[in-house]
């Protein structure tokens, strides 16, 4: 039997298969407008290889779990999140998913969530307000990163995505060199993540989501909160792995 | 028969609207009296003695917010903005129809709203002591209940006797006992009902004209239950887990927080907000000697955030949890009240220290949240 772990979240749709407690398969879409269509073609590229709902049961997570028709059951990103990593790390700690709209701490003991914290309504401290300053800046999540690593400190006070986007506009407009503008938009990503955090304090914690990748980001997560920040590729599937237990 | 005018824009309203328009236009044409409350300190025993009908006029609805927004601030809590939008949009048939509204200073957004409110309709503002600690403060709500009861008397041209005031104190005890009973009956396990239905039954039955009516809805609503249970009827499921829903009032999110909860796993065992058990259980002494006294010594016990210090509040909570049997605690806190924002550290400190777990959620009554308070209710019950 198959576990397929499908996670729709506002900008990726990941899923993960798992057989025999082993990830065998990754898959990473784009959302787009419609998280029916992306569920449809999931399935498609399941079907492919064999993976159909004759040996396979499905778990939908994520903010489009409710478009997944042929879903056996839904279970909210937290819970899943919160599988998942224990799954991919193992160990007591704080998991950090920065996601495209929401940003959430969970704290896992022995496997289980002892307590969560996500962000309010607004999207500061989200993947949301980091697309919309590289679309200012004119550049990809990496180079953000990249620029960052030789920027000077500089600080972007305003924590509304739409003030903050106005207040790198008035930079470029200074000549504030793009090194330093990305060093604070990074900045600011971090300290909204590290004072959401404050409820969920640990020792260690995890990176899951679409960040996990960027290791400017993890050292810059790590040094604020002053612990170890681990990750693996695979935590980007964090919620779609939690699904696919969760079967 | 005096005839009285509508809303300017009474033809554009819906007709439900119309309806609601209409009924307590011909009720109050007919001679019937009626005033606007706010709060569970009101002392309703004395517009019950002076034959006067007095309903909720709580705002619960996003409908009149953006229209309030004109004159109050935005980052104001949505109950108050909400009220205050009702009467200056004139799309509330009680707010527009009585003939005055009583308000107390509770906390600072509300009894600043009463000063503009009083433009529009007459508001008359008793004055709450903000704790009840010291040995003067019963003697205190006690002069202000005396000074609201002279002043309707004075008003309407008629005597609040004590024996009237012993009446209705009976009666009101009685529809506390009935509500007592209809709470009760979330304690078995499974609960009796979603609570989202006890929730509708008490915000309906705010706009009863006279506590008769009103309790005679609740015995109803009482009596309905009791017989789908003797009949074995079980509408909630055995595994959900039992909520106890507590902070600021909750009607206006009935849907956005009452019925997802329980369309996600959960079901509320008891509603802790002042509506609730806390609240109704305490009763006016009725053998008093001084009934006035009795009255205003009984509202001054509710334990309310903006009273301090509130133990009372979060030791009841307590209780609750164990009467309940409790699985989870949810704070909800209307956006921008700062009285249950604070005291949810209190809240959450009690749980911590009893082990059940605890989550607050700020809202407010548009729907722009609605996804992600879903996600927050759904994970919370699915972590229990
Ligand atoms: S929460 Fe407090 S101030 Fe608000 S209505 Fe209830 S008793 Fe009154
Ligand atoms: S919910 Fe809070 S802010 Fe709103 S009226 Fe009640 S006490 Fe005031």
């Amino acid at each position: 039997m198959y576990q397929v772990g499908i996670d729709i979240g506002s900008s990726a749709a990941k899923t993960a298969v798992i057989k025999d407690n082993e990830v065998i398969k990754t898959i990473l879409l784009d959302t787009g407008f419609s998280s029916r269509k992306v569920a449809d073609t999931i399935y498609a590229a399941l079907e492919a290889e064999g993976i159909t709902r004759e040996n396979a049961s499905y778990v939908a997570t994520g903010y489009g779990r409710i478009s997944v028709p042929y879903a056996d059951n839904v279970v909210t990103e937290i819970t899943c999140h919160g599988k998942g990593s224990h799954f991919l790390f193992g160990e007591n700690g704080t998991v950090i998913d920065i996601g495209g709209q929401d940003t959430k701490g969970i704290s896992l003991k022995n496997g289980r969530i002892m307590k969560f914290v996500m962000n309010d309504k607004c999207s500061a401290g989200t993947g949301k307000f980091l697309e919309v300053m590289t679309n200012r800046l004119g550049v990809t999540p990496e180079e953000l990163s990249a620029l960052a690593q030789n920027g000077n400190e500089i600080t972007i006070s305003s924590m509304c995505t739409v003030f903050a986007e106005s207040e790198v506009i008035s930079l470029i407009g200074k000549e504030t060199p793009r090194e330093d503008i990305a060093f604070g938009v990074i900045e600011s990503v971090v300290n909204k993540v590290v004072s959401l955090l404050a409820q969920v304090p640990n020792d260690k914690y995890f990176l899951t989501g679409g960040l996990c990748e960027d290791n400017y980001i993890i050292e810059r997560l790590s040094k604020a909160l002053n612990a170890p920040v681990t990750t693996t590729p695979l935590a980007r599937y964090a919620g779609a792995i939690g699904a696919a237990l969760a079967c | 028969m005096e005839t009285l005018e509508l809303p300017k824009s009474f033809d554009e309203f819906v007709d439900a609207r119309k309806a609601g328009f209409l009924k307590v236009k011909e009720y109050v044409e007919n001679g019937g009296h009626l005033v606007g409350m706010f709060c569970s300190y009101t002392p309703l025993e004395l517009f019950d003695a002076a034959g006067v009908s007095v309903v909720g006029l709580c705002g619960t609805s996003n409908e009149p917010i953006a229209d309030a927004e004109k004159v109050l601030p935005k980052n104001l809590c949505p109950l108050i903005k909400s009220s205050y939008g009702f009467a200056y949009t004139e799309k509330c048939p009680y707010t527009y129809f009585c003939d005055f509204i009583v308000g107390e200073t509770t906390c600072d957004g509300k009894k600043k709203m009463f000063e503009l409110l009083n433009d529009i309709k007459e508001t008359y503002v008793l004055h709450l002591p903000q704790s009840q600690k010291r040995d003067y403060a019963k003697e205190i709500w006690y002069q202000e209940v005396k000074l609201l009861k002279e002043y309707m008397e004075e008003k309407y041209g008629i005597e609040i006797t004590d024996e009237k005031l012993r009446e209705a104190a009976h009666k009101r005890n009685e529809m506390r006992k009935t509500q007592m009973e209809l709470y009760a009956l979330q304690g078995a396990v499974p609960p009796a009902m979603k609570a989202t239905e006890v929730m509708s039954t008490l915000a309906q039955g705010m706009f009863n004209f006279g506590v008769d009516a009103q309790h005679a809805s609740y015995k109803a609503k009482l009596d309905a239950a009791k017989e789908a249970l003797a009949n074995g009827a079980k509408p909630v499921d055995e595994k959900a887990k039992r909520i106890l829903l507590t902070g600021c009032p909750s009607t206006g999110v009935i849907q956005k927080v009452g019925m997802t909860i329980e369309n996600n796993g959960g079901v509320i065992v008891c509603l802790d907000d002042c509506g609730g058990e806390r609240t109704q259980k305490m009763l006016v002494d009725e053998n008093a000697d001084d009934i006035l006294r009795a009255i205003s010594d009984r509202y001054l016990e509710i334990h309310c955030s903006v009273m301090t210090t509130n133990e009372g509040r979060v030791a009841n909570t307590k209780e609750m949890c164990q009467k309940y049997k409790v699985d989870g605690v949810i704070e909800m806190v209307l956006q921008a009240c700062h009285t249950f924002n604070v005291e949810a550290t209190l809240m959450q400190n009690m749980c911590d220290d009893e082990g059940i777990p605890y989550m607050k959620l700020e809202t407010d009554y548009s729907t722009t949240d609605s996804g992600q308070i879903e996600t927050r209710l759904a994970a919370f019950i699915e972590m229990l």
